[in-house]
């Protein structure tokens, strides 16, 4: 369960950071983890694995904001342990840091090493708690300004759009103060659903899954506990009475296939009135994380038609459909299509008026792009494209191209409808009023029409 | 490494051009190191930077090292902790240097600040020099009794460190058992921790000379340790969990109460958002429940869900370690999964990591209610443009025909892959339709309609092409031009460069020639001409075998290169079923993701958390019986046996049949002119003669026990037989008495429904059996079909029974071949036997 060393390199190879805790790994690992890396080619896998041994020591490596954070030991530990704790390490680090990327971690590079010290001690794991590591880190964080998103962080999409959100919590450190010396007094509750969905190509739904995390960042001083009701229709684990119960209004009631929660969440009145108490510890944290195959309404309805028009010729209509309320927005829309391996062009038509929107052929992986800055609730759009083939095709085009792809982020919208009903701080003082902040984000994971 | 590239926007590493910076630096601290002007300390800390940003990149700043140690008296605790990162790297290498350091770190040792006593102790002790461990003893002593829990959680690793520089001055100093009474006495919850990590490595180490260590790490698998620690284990943050967890996989209950004490007490772990905690309490789960075939499966069922949830909720990294256990969790009980297929489902832009494992498990989950919706997504990623993932999806596609489920229609879809002539989608679909072809010869008219319309200057690739040819021979006599492809092919044996697709094509024609003589004659000529003037030995020496054999007899030729084919009923698995169960017990650990047991991948000293499972563990099959040697050498051969290719086999089987006759050897040198008039001759004498004699078939009536039924003895009124409990009997007797007694009886029986699900756990058979005094020697295979051998002696006599019993779980049907040292009492035996197996799975 120890591990021997601990590394961060940059993509291209250099060392960020790089911590020696037992000395039981010969000279180079970086080197030769970063080449292995670099040139994987096994069984085919175009992607080297998490986790692999070269001459008897076990490299673990997890990418977060393009950097690699590495492990070794020459141990037979457990892989899990080791990967949750690179992750963790890497929150803990955005914790102090505010922003993670390669220019904050060399301008705290100091910091760094002092964090590390206290989480692994002889390559035995001590504390991955920000509240925990709070009294014994002692240098402050040089800020730096986040330049572009950070996809470490899925409630970073607030930042942009809704302006009723204060962009700058994600971004900021957990130790460092507001201007002023005063810290600002509050807490945020992120909502967070990935979801993934098949379309058959008669557009039927072959699969659907919601993965989401109820996320937490708290700021609050004196570490008050908190309260959170979720819904009271909530109901865990399939096959229960739930399906035919219809005690609430709102209709059939929220269904999870399974959750679990945070080390520090108390279910003492989960059963009997749904709600989560915690005293939330510093930095950033999932509360609760649950899984959904419960029916749902897709957000995008997509409809693909390819179709021969002539020899060498093919055209391609794309069509979604936005199906939630029109005072909803998804924005960064994406959507692919590949394409025949012997499509040589590929030009586009919009529709009449379309603004925001940019269609690419991308000739080396012949994949088809159309970007759409945002969908309004209740909008239908349509793309069409006339493909040329530099060879006649033979055969059932449908075969050779497809599936349709899409990405998307929907602020302000959930579809499994679990809710925090509300946030309840307790302290004291009636003139204790922070800052609350309950969001509610969906993501594409994986949203697959088939054609 | 290059030397990173860093720009002028980062200040930390600038370039590293060598010494003059360095020298640059060194006079810099020097000028530094007495200075008591105001804002030194943060000159001090940028120069600091400065030389730790060096040593990250990998330049060698030791030469500064006694200007750091000057400059260390200071308050600054930020100064202190760099100077100790800096002293713990570059101590080792200078151990006169690393004297200066022992000063200041011995005072700050008893700094009243704990932060700085903490602190100075970690660095003491890291510093790895072992001439100075005599002054590490006092600081640590006093580091163990500090009143601050920070300094004793130091004081304990420091411990585990001076064993690690000095093993003796660690012991004489009786640390470990002042670290024993911590662990059980401590209030703080990392020290604890700490102890228990700290004394399991010391233990273990010293274990190996000393039993008085031997008996210390036993004692904490004691129920009190134990239940010490799992009472509070909510104390401990999650990763002391883990430790405890890993603890707690060691323990052998004393009873059923205490398993499902364990189990209600570690229930609520696996709601841990933690994946390491999770799987650390279902390894705890599975291995307390081995021996209860039904609560084991509730485990199964239990744990599902959590793990599902693991892997949708983390990073794809994440995910990939819990799904590799789930990986190895479906392939042992398939049909508890089987209707959780979808969740295996690859998504496009999942890393091809991630999804190799997912269609692994959709083959082993397919059964007959989900094998058609598994193998139509399966023909979605066929087409995928990954094409690493499409071949990958077009094997499983096989391997789920190959399990006989729906045959007909995978063999449809197979046939479709043939159609879209994607150059990698045909030659992996050759590939299985050869394999199917071998396992279900009756499908070959279907196929070969098929394949006999494949050009085969379509396929480049040398597996697809193996796999025509090995059609092309073995078919001929359905496929009308088969001697005209193959002479096609022989006509460009000089383009070829694949030495297997060539030693396919030798062999091809031969059988070729066997059905068509009079068509084949002349490109059989050509490739064995071709062929001896190969340059790769194994060809050569096929096609000279060939050729002689030819000379000495075609008959006989014909035999040994085409004997009547046997269909093969299972492909051998690549894994013995020991290694799984190996892997099995090494759960959560590195052995799940590399598919091997720890023995293979790690030297002994590493095998981390397994070293007590190594003693005990040793022998999974035996559970008494000091070696194992009955089983390995039976399974081995078997397994090779069915992992032959088609050719190898024929040919083996050819020369056992051959062994002993002489070939008159042509001479080396004869031109491949001679050859080929040499073989118009041979044609022209023998043409077609087919051998009438069925060949025996050699492996798979032993494999598979199917036929060779004795005749059972029938003796009258067989009196109850008493059969002792305490019965043994050492592998290698077993092994010679299993080869000289006769088989006195042969029978099949039924085995319930509740037998066959308590199957998944095969060892639950082996308890169950032990039950009534029949005692397992050797035990494998894998689901449908479990092999064990039993003995047993009666209670008054040494007088043997062995027994092989093969069970087929899908059929649910035993069979059993007995042997005995008293042929008359063997009946009783089997009643025994039967009676036995027929309470096995009942409560």
């Amino acid at each position: 369960m120890m591990i021997s060393q601990f590394f961060v390199l940059s993509q291209r190879g250099d060392n960020i950071v790089f911590r020696d805790y037992r000395a039981e790994v010969p000279k180079g690992s970086t080197e030769t983890f970063f080449r292995k890396v670099k040139f994987w080619k096994e069984d085919g896998n175009a992607e080297a694995p998490p986790i692999f041994n070269v001459d008897g020591v076990n490299y673990f490596h997890v990418k977060v904001v393009g950097l690699y954070f590495v492990a070794t030991t020459r141990v037979n530990v457990s892989p899990s342990l080791v990967l949750e704790l690179l992750q963790r390490i890497a929150r803990v680090i955005k914790d102090y840091l505010g922003v993670l990327n390669e220019d904050s971690f060399r301008k705290n590079f100091v910091l760094v090493y002092e964090l590390l010290d206290e989480v692994i001690d002889f390559g035995y794991v001590q504390t991955t708690s920000t509240e925990v590591l709070k009294s014994y880190v002692f240098n402050e964080p040089i800020v730096v300004a986040p330049t572009r998103l950070q996809p470490i962080d899925p409630a970073a999409i607030f930042t942009q759009g809704a302006k009723r959100m204060p962009g700058t919590a994600v971004t900021k450190s957990v130790v460092a103060n507001d201007p002023g010396g005063r810290r600002r007094e509050e807490i945020f509750v992120d909502i967070i659903e990935k979801i993934s969905v098949t379309f058959s190509s008669s557009g039927y739904i072959l699969t659907s899954e919601i993965d989401g995390t109820i996320q937490m960042k708290s700021y609050l001083s004196g570490n008050p506990e908190i309260r959170l009701a979720l819904n009271e229709d909530l109901n865990i684990g399939r096959g229960g009475r739930s399906v035919y119960d219809y005690r609430s209004s709102s209709g059939s009631g929220v269904i999870l296939d399974d959750c679990n929660f945070h080390e520090s969440v108390r279910l003492d009145s989960f059963d009997s009135d749904r709600t989560l108490s915690l005293v939330p510890p510093d930095g950033e944290f999932p509360v609760m994380n649950y899984r959904m195959t419960q029916e749902f309404k897709p957000p995008f309805h997509v409809n693909t038609l390819i179709e021969e028009a002539g020899r060498l010729k093919a055209e391609v209509i794309i069509k979604i459909r936005a199906e939630f309320p029109s005072d909803i927005v998804a924005n960064t829309i994406i959507v692919q299509m590949p394409l025949p391996n012997y499509t040589s062009r590929a030009s586009f038509e919009l529709e009449p008026g379309a603004a925001g929107q940019r269609t690419d052929f991308k000739e080396s992986s012949k994949m088809l792009e159309w970007g759409l800055k945002k969908i309004v609730g209740g909008a239908e759009h349509t793309l069409r494209a006339k493909l040329t083939f530099s060879q006649e095709f033979h055969g059932n085009i449908t075969k050779e191209a497809g599936p349709v792809s899409m990405t998307f982020t929907i602020p302000m919208y959930n579809v499994s409808k679990l809710q925090v009903k509300y946030l309840q701080i307790a302290k004291k003082s009636s003139s204790y009023n922070p800052y609350r902040w309950v969001r509610y984000v969906t993501q594409a994971n994986s949203y697959v029409a088939r054609i | 490494m290059s030397p990173p590239a860093t720009s002028q926007r980062y200040p930390s590493p600038s370039q590293p051009s060598g010494k003059s910076e360095v020298t640059d630096l060194k006079s810099q601290l020097r000028q530094l190191a007495g200075s008591r002007a105001p804002g030194v300390d943060d000159s001090k800390r940028d120069l600091f930077k400065k030389v730790i940003s060096y040593m990250t990149i990998g330049i060698d700043v030791s030469s500064v090292f006694g200007e750091m140690v000057m400059c260390s008296a200071t308050s600054d605790i930020v100064l202190k902790k760099m100077c100790y990162l800096y002293v713990g790297n570059y101590a080792k290498g200078n151990p006169d240097l690393s004297l200066l350091t022992i000063n200041f770190l011995q005072r700050d040792c008893k700094d009243e600040d704990p932060m700085i006593r903490g602190l100075a102790l970690r660095s003491l002790c890291s510093l790895r020099v072992p001439n100075l461990v005599e002054y590490l003893v006092g600081p640590l002593g006093s580091g163990l009794k500090d009143n601050n829990s920070y300094v004793r959680t130091i004081a304990v690793t420091g411990v585990l460190k001076l064993y690690h520089i000095s093993a003796s001055t660690c012991i004489d100093a009786d640390f470990p058992a002042t670290l024993k009474s911590l662990m059980l006495h401590d209030s703080d919850a990392q020290v604890v921790a700490n102890c228990l990590s700290a004394l399991q490595e010391i233990w273990s180490l010293e274990a190996s000379h000393s039993e008085e260590a031997c008996r210390e790490k036993e004692s904490l698998l004691t129920k009190p340790v134990i239940y010490y620690f799992l009472n509070r284990i909510k104390e401990f943050n999650e990763w002391a969990q883990c430790l405890i967890l890993e603890l707690a996989v060691k323990y052998v209950p004393s009873d059923s109460n205490d398993i499902f004490d364990i189990m209600n007490l570690l229930e609520d772990r696996l709601q841990h958002a933690n994946g390491a905690v999770v799987l650390a309490t279902v390894r705890v789960f599975l291995q307390l429940t081995l021996s209860m075939a039904d609560v084991h499966q509730q485990v199964y069922e239990r744990i599902k869900s959590p793990l599902l949830t693991l892997v949708s909720s983390g990073s794809p990294e994440q995910s990939y370690a819990i799904l590799s256990h789930l990986h190895l969790l479906v392939v042992r009980a398939p049909y508890i999964f089987a209707a959780d297929y979808k969740h295996f489902y690859c998504q496009y832009n999942e890393p091809s990591y991630v999804k190799k494992l997912k269609l692994e498990m959709l083959t082993a989950v397919a059964n007959e209610s989900n094998t058609y919706e598994i193998v139509t997504e399966l023909c979605e990623y066929a087409a995928n443009v990954d094409i690493a993932i499409a071949r990958e999806s077009i094997r499983a596609v096989g391997k789920i025909a190959l399990q006989q489920y729906d045959v007909n229609a995978i063999v449809d879809r197979l046939l479709q892959f043939l159609e879209m002539e994607k150059d990698y989608v045909t030659a992996e679909t050759l590939v299985l339709v050869k394999d199917l072809l071998r396992k279900y010869p009756q499908w070959s008219h279907d196929c070969i309609s098929v394949v006999g319309g494949i050009s085969s200057k379509n396929i480049q690739e040398p597996k697809g092409k193996a796999a025509l040819i090995w059609m092309l021979g073995e078919y001929a006599q359905d496929m009308s031009d088969a001697p005209y492809i193959l002479e096609n092919l022989i006509e460009n044996w000089e383009e070829e460069h694949s030495a297997e697709v060539r030693l396919h094509l030798l062999t091809a024609a031969m059988k070729c020639f066997f059905k068509r003589a009079p068509e084949t004659q002349k490109a059989l000529g050509l490739a064995l001409a071709a062929g001896i003037a190969d340059f790769h030995q194994d060809v050569h020496d096929r096609a000279l075998f060939y050729y002689r054999v030819l000379q000495y007899d075609v008959q006989v030729a014909e035999r040994v290169v085409s004997p009547p084919k046997q269909a093969v009923s299972v492909f051998a698995d690549t894994q013995s079923s020991e290694i799984k169960d190996r892997i099995f017990d090494e759960f959560n650990s590195l052995s799940v993701i590399y598919q091997k047991p720890s023995y293979m991948f790690t030297d002994k000293e590493h095998r981390g958390p397994f070293e007590f499972s190594d003693e005990l563990g040793n022998i999974p099959i035996t559970p008494e019986a000091s070696s194992d040697i009955v089983p390995a050498q039976q399974f081995e051969a078997n397994d090779k046996d069915l992992l032959l290719s088609t050719d190898q086999k024929d040919d083996n089987k050819g020369l056992i049949n051959n062994n002993g006759s002489a070939y008159t050897a042509p001479s080396y040198e004869s031109s491949s002119n001679t050859i080929t008039s040499q073989m118009q001759e041979l044609a022209i004498s023998g043409p077609g003669t087919s051998t009438t004699t069925p060949q025996s078939s050699f492996g798979f009536d032993d494999i598979f026990g199917l036929g060779l039924s004795a005749a059972p003895a029938p003796t009258p009124s067989p009196p109850l037989l008493k059969l002792n409990p305490r019965a043994a009997l050492e592998p290698a007797a077993f092994q010679q008495k299993w080869r000289q007694l006769p088989i006195s009886l042969t029978q099949e029986y039924n085995v319930n429904p509740q037998g066959i699900a308590a199957l998944t756990v095969p060892q639950s058979l082996i308890k169950h059996m032990q039950s009534h005094s029949i005692h397992c020697i050797a035990s494998g295979g894998q689901s449908p079909n479990f092999k064990f051998f039993f003995f047993a002696q009666k209670e008054s006599e040494p007088s043997n029974y062995l027994a092989e019993c093969i069970i087929n779980s899908s059929s649910a049907k035993a069979q059993i071949k007995l042997k005995a040292d008293e042929q008359s009492t063997s009946q009783a035996f089997a009643t025994v036997f039967e009676t036995a197996l027929s309470k096995f799975g009942m409560p």
